[in-house]
């Protein structure tokens, strides 16, 4: 039991101890800066209002697709930095084919949620085969493929995209008002509601659990994440894993901007469409250490402090990019706090196990006391 | 070893959850903290930034100066909060509402990013005044567009460019090929045409939609700039933001001219360039901002669309540096007065 207690306690230790950290070197960023320390954290930590709340929910959701959609990766020791790639192509490609309406109704979202899932497999495919067949980094091949989606999907953009008389933005056609996944009202008296999406996103995280947990696939992928060698022992094919895991790491990245397009106006995919969600979910995805209840809870801080910064500037007079700063140095120090614990709980074991080893061998009164002592 | 991650994970959520709730709530005077901004006064505006926000020597800062002018004239205080970029819808809307939700009688949103951000907002707070700057797709009560005729502008300094061009060969750099940047180059190439219809007028675009780095790359500008000069161009206008200080380099290297934009450039840019800048197409923002704070001053309820143009002086072009010929200037002010009188119709696309 008491064993048990202290593991407990290692585990609360990390993660306080790097929020601790980063909590006192952004006090010191603001400091040197010479900005209200007080009044930023007494901002950054108040409870939010019931619209923030929403918002909250809303842009974790979004966060966590993204987060899972890199950890099914770093389960296999891949690194999918190419999420942001995969999320654009596919939303663009969601976007452009809801907005045709085709199908009715539902049918049309569900045609554009398979359409994002294929093009985000297709776009992180590339990279598993590249790597597969060829050996080359998937760091590498993510990240040119990032700059190829930007080129890709702006080239397309200008091609589909519709324009409202007296407006500048340009964008794909609307989704249309019946393909629209309606919002979830939580309190009648505000005007933001919880994306419908969100009921999809836990179903995704529940089916990632199960898939690595439970599956003989999931069994495959650890494995090969561990060692590949002792997986080829064991009769994978590190090369089908190599590109099965990519392309499902990418069909999750496709679902990252459906909560969006489908949840909120102007529902289409234009010039102002929200980016940088990839690069936020490999943060997540390690601050939630792979798991989906880590991912989701990492995914809320960092919804939590992205909102509450938003009115910093006006109320406070301070930059909301100390938050952004405050995001990076969580994700520091929750790797140095995790491997700081960790050393500290291993010497804690060996010391346990050492005491109570010699307990029980002075309890069983050893017949050769002599080899005992040779041993010390 | 997987439980440790997911104890240790669960409780990173204790301890975020511990957080939000430790603190309580203290929303009852969060408006007491000020931020930037000038002193008390009796309307207090708020000014959302697009990306890049006050001090980009630009659109943003345009509106800054308008600010700045209205705050010295009236009583007004002010504060002010800039976009991020790539941010959320969700984002610009919460900007808004936030200076909606503290009592704040005027927001102005810069940059027509915050169209739809306005659209979701302002029904919801009748007695705020709301203003955006380059959309027109709002209609309520509440909601003045202040948009500009950037096409009459461009098109005298595009006059200007073929009155001064020596080789018959002018160039034109957008920042980002948006509808937008589009009326800058109708104009452009309708001026250009109008005084001599041989002209042949490059154009090209830096970056293209949702890439937006083609306003802030001004080693993009340089090379697309350099590519015009070497083909025998010889005055480049440029509308693209940050991007057109390597369009004033590339014209210093190659001996040639260049047009700014936005604001008097001559008065802005690098020194060391400035002889280069031959006018600027002024895009007055600013007063814009400070012609619509005036209204609320004077109590006024502003609403619909005000199109800034030649005749309200929202659009012109600057004289700096003296490089243009009383001739030239003559000649400007003749297209003017024609545009003025409607006897010449600019395209706003290209």
């Amino acid at each position: 039991m008491n064993v048990r207690l202290t593991k407990v306690a290692l585990a609360i230790g990390a993660p306080l101890l790097a929020l601790a950290l980063a909590f006192a070197i952004t006090s010191l960023v603001l400091l040197a800066a010479g900005d209200p320390v007080g009044e930023v954290w007494a901002q950054i930590i108040s409870w939010p209002e019931a619209r923030n709340q929403v918002n909250i929910l809303n842009n974790a959701t979004v966060l966590f697709l993204s987060g899972l959609a890199v950890s099914i990766g770093f389960r296999m020791n891949l690194f999918n930095i190419g999420v942001d790639g995969q999320y654009r192509v596919a939303v663009f490609a969601a976007a452009a084919v809801a907005g045709e309406g085709w199908l009715p109704g539902y049918l049309n979202t569900a045609l554009a949620i398979v359409c994002a899932m294929l093009a985000g497999a297709a776009w992180a495919g590339i990279a598993g085969v590249l790597k597969a067949t060829r050996g080359v980094s998937e760091v590498i091949a993510t990240i040119m493929l990032n700059f190829i989606a930007t080129a890709l999907v702006a080239y397309l953009l200008a091609k589909v995209a519709v324009r409202e008389e007296g407006s500048n933005v340009i964008g794909t056609a609307p989704v249309p008002e019946g393909s629209r996944i309606p919002g979830i009202q939580m309190w009648s008296d505000i005007p933001t509601e919880i994306y419908g999406f969100i009921v999809f996103a836990v179903l995704v995280g529940v089916a990632y659990w199960f898939t690595l947990n439970k599956t003989r696939f999931g069994f495959e992928l650890r494995a090969t994440g561990r060692s590949a060698s002792a997986a080829v022992a064991s009769g994978i094919s590190v090369r089908r894993m190599t590109i099965t895991t990519m392309m499902l790491s990418g069909a999750v990245a496709g679902l990252v901007g459906l909560p969006i397009l489908f949840g909120t106006s102007p529902y289409n995919y234009g010039s102002t469409f929200q980016s940088g969600l990839g690069f936020a979910g490999i943060a997540i995805a390690l601050l939630g250490r792979n798991h989906p209840v880590g991912i989701a809870l990492g995914a809320l801080l960092f919804a939590f402090l992205d909102e509450q910064s938003n009115p910093l500037q006006i109320l406070v007079g301070v930059s909301p990019d100390i938050v952004a700063i405050t995001q990076g140095v969580i994700v520091l120090t929750v790797v140095v706090s995790y491997e700081l614990v960790r050393r500290y709980g291993a010497r804690l074991e060996q010391r346990r196990v050492a005491a109570q080893l010699a307990r029980e061998s002075a309890a069983a009164k050893d017949p050769r006391p002599t080899t005992k002592e040779a041993a010390r | 070893m997987r439980r440790t991650k997911f104890t240790a994970a669960l409780a990173v959520s204790i301890l975020a959850l511990a957080g939000c709730g430790s603190s309580g709530s203290d929303d009852g005077d969060s408006g007491s903290g000020n931020g930037g901004g000038g002193g008390e006064g009796d309307i207090k505006v708020g000014l959302a930034y697009d990306v890049g926000g006050r001090g980009d020597q630009s659109f943003n800062d345009s509106a800054a100066a308008g600010l700045d002018r209205a705050a010295d004239e009236f009583s007004i205080s002010s504060d002010e909060s800039e976009a991020e970029d790539g941010e959320a819808e969700a984002a610009r809307e919460e900007r808004l509402r936030t200076f909606a939700e503290n009592d704040y009688d005027v927001v102005i949103a810069v940059g027509f990013a915050y169209a739809t951000a306005i659209g979701a907002v302002a029904p919801d707070y009748p007695e705020v005044e709301f203003a955006v700057i380059d959309d027109s797709t709002n209609e309520f009560d509440n909601v003045t567009n202040l948009v500009f005729a950037e096409e009459q502008g461009s098109f005298l300094v595009g006059a200007a460019a073929a009155l001064t061009s020596e080789s018959n060969h002018v160039g034109f750099v957008g920042g980002v090929q948006t509808p937008l940047i589009e009326k800058f180059e109708a104009g452009y190439t309708a001026g250009a045409q109008a005084v001599n219809p041989d002209v042949q007028v490059d154009v090209t675009y830096l970056t293209q939609p949702p890439d937006f780095t083609g306003f802030a790359d001004p080693a993009r500008g340089k090379t697309a700039a350099q590519g015009m000069f070497d083909a025998g161009a010889d005055v480049v206008y440029h509308a693209a933001g940050g991007s057109g200080g390597g369009v004033f380099e590339a014209a210093q290297e190659a001996g040639g001219r260049a047009i700014g934009v936005d604001s008097d450039q001559y008065n802005t840019a690098d020194e060391a360039v400035r002889d280069v800048i031959l006018t600027s197409m002024l895009k007055n923002v600013d007063v814009a901002v400070y012609e619509f704070l005036s209204d609320i001053d004077a109590g006024e309820d502003p609403s619909g669309t005000v199109t800034y143009d030649l005749e309200a002086d929202g659009v012109g072009y600057s004289t700096s540096g003296d490089f243009l010929t009383p001739e030239v200037i003559e000649q400007l002010e003749g297209f003017k007065e024609q545009i003025i009188a409607g006897e010449i119709e600019v395209p706003t696309a290209p």
